[in-house]
């Protein structure tokens, strides 16, 4: 294995900054290169950027309450829906799936660290600074206000002179670079860094999901960073690739947009499915139910979406053909998610159900997410389509897809993990009640909205007459806040108490499966004190219950190197403050600070190329002999 | 088993109805669930087949899900270890069957009804057409063959199809005319086209559903569907304008001649409105018949003196975000006279008498034969 294994032979050091060794306090966590650390900064943030949507959501159905309010005017309702979207999609879902992600995938394939310890750092500032740029917006002359998916002209320099459009640019283009590497890590890491015995199919299905997304981001994102880099050009430097007078061609944004934008959704997905079917084996004490096909239908969803993207533009005139061709694609996805559907179903009939907050979690994302892809496959129809695109019944269809997909399956992982990050419990009877105020909530806020698209009721509009029968179904949605933020802030006050006198978890709290709970909680800084070795799927249930799935007895015998403990850097956090404030070079177009910044990051990366390899071998089981 | 099988279908099932029953009684102005044309009824006709299917999967899924949760739940003191199922090949083949004949069942007329409404339709004789262009945020229509330029509110002549060619000024705009149609887009440098028929007479709602900055929320349009001899009507007004003289009413003049000199003019086309004056001013709203329009400004309230007035005096109050100037200052002594005089001017163009409007507002109520303001 290569963790651990010592440089053949030495390499060249160019020391501009001594790596730093702290241990604790602020400068700890700023030069941080272990992946544990980072997972907590990565789910920290985006519950953070998630507090601040929820606040933007909140305003946008205060002013929806009744017709005619105002509450906000119009231009900052579009940038609180704007920002809504933007940072849903970008700062809080995605970045949470990948602090899982990177918290969880290691130790679950019982790795040390990423394969690229600096790197993850890297990637976690450039998406955290690339988060704050774009939020420094308010300040600045306004938020970008052009909805989530920035639509070209409304972004050409002509129908929108105001920075927030820049901020929209640059702001995504950082953070795309922060997800674009830590997705190539994620690749490396799987492949090659398992523990002995860990085949690919015993990974254990989150591991599986994370492998996937990982290659849908590295595929995803350039389109996506195209697109951005047009829009920028256009703005810093005239050129007209989206100027209607110059002739320029709207469509070609929605293109590469969704040609991103949808795998964008399974990047989000693809986690909370990996999630979902490690707690639900857990919880059910049984092994997942048709392990291969859950995970060739995640391959499969993955691959086809990239072949769906213009089901988003059913109602821009591709004409017949284009629209028979990309429902049907998106049909085909309907079949391997119902598979998915079906095998969780599968893996709790027979099994020992526990009704844990993570459990009931789990089960209200199936009910919730069938829901959401019933809706997918019947907007999936153009004819349907074009009747509620763009209206509530589109805003309640992602909803369900990806507040119910993604929202409550990651609800679910935190309860399921917290004992392991904090090595507390989260007490369970303040989580059923916050269970059913956010499911619940959950389902008066959006459910209506159904009924509300089919009423005719357009999305993005920050007021509406009286008397076209929208006004019922929006009081009732208005009221699911309150319930649903009721049951966010009952979460943090039981993420509060668990830290005063939460009980104490233990190892393996819930009687898991796979090897994250074979070590203590939290586990320690350097995660495995021996290398485990894997004879089975669902390795450390094998480990504890041998008799139950006729496991092999371990005979592979191997040599131990010891622990390579990598060293903190400077680099990672000095390139993406470089990146962020060259991002306001961009913006304002303020040349020489971008020079100067150019310059920040070609003698940093020279720095971190030859920083030399650092960091300290330890031995852990000596130690404690 | 067998009793916890019915309790959970019996929820699901009265969850079922309690939903069909919502929707089916929501037929409000903007309603998809109840059309008036061919094109619409298909297209809805398409989602409520995948509606009453979708409920077989919902109340399938969510009964097994809750029963085998409920059933296999653990028992107190129960540590025991259930077998360690891996997977069924079996079971795998039969439920990839089960979506994959789901989807075929919902693909087949879905291909169906979108080639019956969205193939391009080759004008015919018969057939009105239409160029709509969307601009922040009003719509403009103009007739070609007829020779007629109006906006946001759309004449049609019912039982007749429809053919728009949409295109934008500026940016993306949609035109959703849920009674009648899905939407389509307008995009800049493209034109697209969308069709429909309206099966009776009557006032049917829609507006832009597509972001556009501004003042979006307030882009609504009309379509008014006549009867054949009412288009006549209708259109005969446009062609047989005459070149406008001094007024009799001099209220009327008095606005007439305001028209040009608070600059009303420098934008908004009157046709006919003096001998030597030029219309066809593309990029602003054309004012020609101003006062057979059911609505002020694009569609957003009635037509009334009152709500004319207060338009003009504050726009920015009515429709925020819109590029109408305020033209009087608040101090400014003659605002009201003057406002008068623009209001009593602008409701003369087209009518015969002042009550003709109004009548036909009453005539034809909103939203055809469901639901009336």
């Amino acid at each position: 294995m290569a963790v651990g294994r010592q440089p053949a032979r030495p390499v060249s050091e160019v020391k501009l900054l001594a790596r730093p060794t702290w241990t604790r306090g602020l400068l700890s966590w700023l030069t941080t290169v272990d992946h544990k650390r980072l997972g907590i900064l990565y789910i920290l943030a985006s519950f953070f950027f998630m507090g601040l949507a929820s606040i933007e959501a909140f305003l946008i159905r205060l002013q929806l309450t009744r017709p005619g309010l105002s509450i906000v005017s119009p231009d900052v309702y579009n940038q609180l829906f704007t920002m809504h979207g933007v940072t849903m999609v970008f700062l809080a879902i995605m970045p949470l799936g990948i602090g899982f992600a990177n918290y969880f995938m290691p130790l679950m394939i019982g790795a040390r660290d990423l394969a690229f310890p600096r790197l993850n750092a890297f990637g976690f500032w450039v998406y955290f600074l690339g988060a704050i740029l774009l939020y420094t917006s308010f300040f600045f002359g306004g938020a970008p206000d052009v909805g989530w998916f920035a639509y070209s002209p409304l972004t050409s320099l002509s129908n929108n002179p105001g920075t927030g459009t820049d901020y929209y640019m640059v702001g995504l283009f950082i953070g795309g670079i922060g997800t674009l590497v830590t997705g190539m890590n994620f690749i490396v890491t799987i492949i090659n860094m398992r523990a002995p015995g860990m085949t690919l199919m015993r990974m254990p299905v989150f591991v599986w999901m994370i492998l996937v997304t990982a290659f849908l981001i590295v595929f995803a994102f350039p389109p996506l960073t195209i697109a951005l880099f047009q829009v920028i050009m256009d703005r810093s430097f005239g050129t007209l690739f989206y100027e209607p007078a110059g002739g320029g061609m709207a469509i070609l944004w929605q293109h590469l947009f969704w040609i991103f934008g949808h795998p964008e959704v399974y990047i989000i997905v693809l986690p909370a499915f990996g999630a979902i079917s490690e707690i639900i084996p857990t919880f059910s004490r049984k092994p997942l139910f048709g392990y291969p096909i859950v995970i060739l239908s995640g391959i499969f969803i993955g691959f086809m979406g990239f072949a769906v993207w213009t089901h988003h533009m059913f109602t821009t005139g591709l004409g017949p053909v284009v629209n028979t061709a990309f429902a049907l694609t998106t049909f085909v996805i309907g079949v391997p998610t119902g598979l998915k559907v079906f095998n969780w179903m599968a893996t709790i009939w027979g099994g020992r159900v526990q009704f844990t907050t993570a459990m009931l979690f789990a089960i209200s994302f199936l009910v919730t997410f069938t829901i959401g892809g019933i809706t997918g496959i019947m907007l999936a129809m153009p004819p349907f389509d074009a009747l509620v695109q763009d209206s509530y019944f589109v805003v309640a269809h992602f909803h369900y897809a990806m507040g119910g997909g993604a929202l409550l399956s990651f609800l679910a992982a935190t309860y399921y993990w917290f004992p392991k990050m904090t090595g507390k419990m989260l007490s369970e009877t303040l989580g059923k009640w916050v269970f059913w105020l956010v499911a619940g909530g959950f389902y008066l806020i959006f459910f209506p909205q159904h009924f509300n698209g089919l009423a005719g009721m357009p999305r993005r509009i920050q007021t509406y007459p009286e008397g076209l029968g929208f006004e019922f179904w929006n009081v009732i949605s208005t009221i699911g806040t309150f319930v649903m933020a009721v049951g966010i802030l009952l979460l943090l006050y039981s993420v509060i108490l668990a830290f005063a006198r939460g009980e104490p978890a233990g190892n393996d709290p819930w009687d898991g499966r796979t090897l994250e709970w074979s070590i203590s909680s939290p586990p320690p800084y350097y995660n495995f004190d021996e290398m485990p070795v894997v004879n089975d799927r669902d390795a450390f249930w094998a480990q504890k219950y041998p008799e139950s799935v006729h496991a092999k007895p371990v005979e592979e015998e191997f040599e131990e190197h010891g622990i390579h403990i990598p060293g903190q850097s400077w680099y990672p956090v000095i390139m993406a403050g470089a990146l962020f404030i060259g991002g306001y070079a961009l913006i304002y177009n303020n040349w020489w600070l971008g020079i100067l910044m150019f310059a920040v990051i070609v003698i940093g990366s020279y720095g971190w190329a030859f920083e030399g390899i650092g960091g300290h071998h330890i031995h852990p089981e000596e130690k404690e002999a | 088993m067998v009793r916890w099988i019915f309790r959970v279908a019996a929820l699901f099932g009265l969850s079922a109805a309690l939903s069909s029953c919502v929707f089916q009684g929501s037929d409000g102005p903007q309603s998809v669930l109840h059309p008036a044309g061919p094109v619409a009824q298909e297209q809805i006709d398409l989602f409520l087949w995948t509606y009453y299917l979708s409920w077989i999967v919902v109340v399938a899924v969510g009964g097994v899900l809750i029963y085998s949760a409920l059933r296999f739940r653990r028992r107190p003191g129960d540590d025991s270890i259930p077998p360690q199922v891996h997977g069924n090949t079996t079971l795998e083949i039969a439920w990839t069957a089960i979506p994959v004949l789901l989807v075929i069942a919902v693909a087949i007329p879905t291909v169906r009804t979108l080639w019956r409404t969205e193939a391009f339709a080759e004008p015919k004789e018969q057939d009105i057409v239409v160029n709509v262009t969307g601009h922040q945020w009003w719509w403009r229509f103009e007739y070609p063959e007829l020779g007629i330029v109006t906006a946001n509110e759309l004449h049609v002549p019912v039982g007749r199809r429809v053919i728009l060619n949409m295109t934008s000024a500026d940016v993306l705009h949609s035109f959703w005319p849920m009674k009648l149609a899905g939407k389509r887009d307008l995009i800049p440098n493209q034109n697209n086209q969308l069709w429909f028929i309206a099966d009776e007479s009557g006032v049917y709602l829609g507006q832009c559903a597509e972001l556009c900055l501004g003042a979006h929320a307030y882009m609504r349009f009309r379509v008014i569907a006549e009867e054949e001899a009412d288009f006549e009507i209708w259109k005969g007004k446009f062609q047989d304008l005459q070149v406008q003289q001094v007024q009799a009413d001099p209220l009327i003049e008095q606005g007439r001649l305001l028209f040009t000199q608070k600059g009303c003019a420098t934008c908004h086309t009157i046709d006919g409105y003096a001998e030597d004056y030029s219309i066809g001013k593309p990029n602003f709203p054309d004012l020609t018949n101003f006062g057979l329009r059911l609505t002020v400004p694009a569609g957003w309230a009635d037509n009334t003196p009152e709500n004319l007035a207060a338009w003009l005096r504050d726009p920015q109050e009515i429709k925020p975000g819109n590029r109408m100037p305020t033209l009087w200052a608040e101090s400014d002594p003659n605002r009201e006279e003057e406002i008068d005089a623009l209001v009593a001017y602008l409701l003369s163009l087209g009518r015969d008498d002042q009550q003709q409007a109004q009548a036909s507002v009453q005539h034809l109520g909103v939203g055809g034969n469901h639901g009336s303001r």
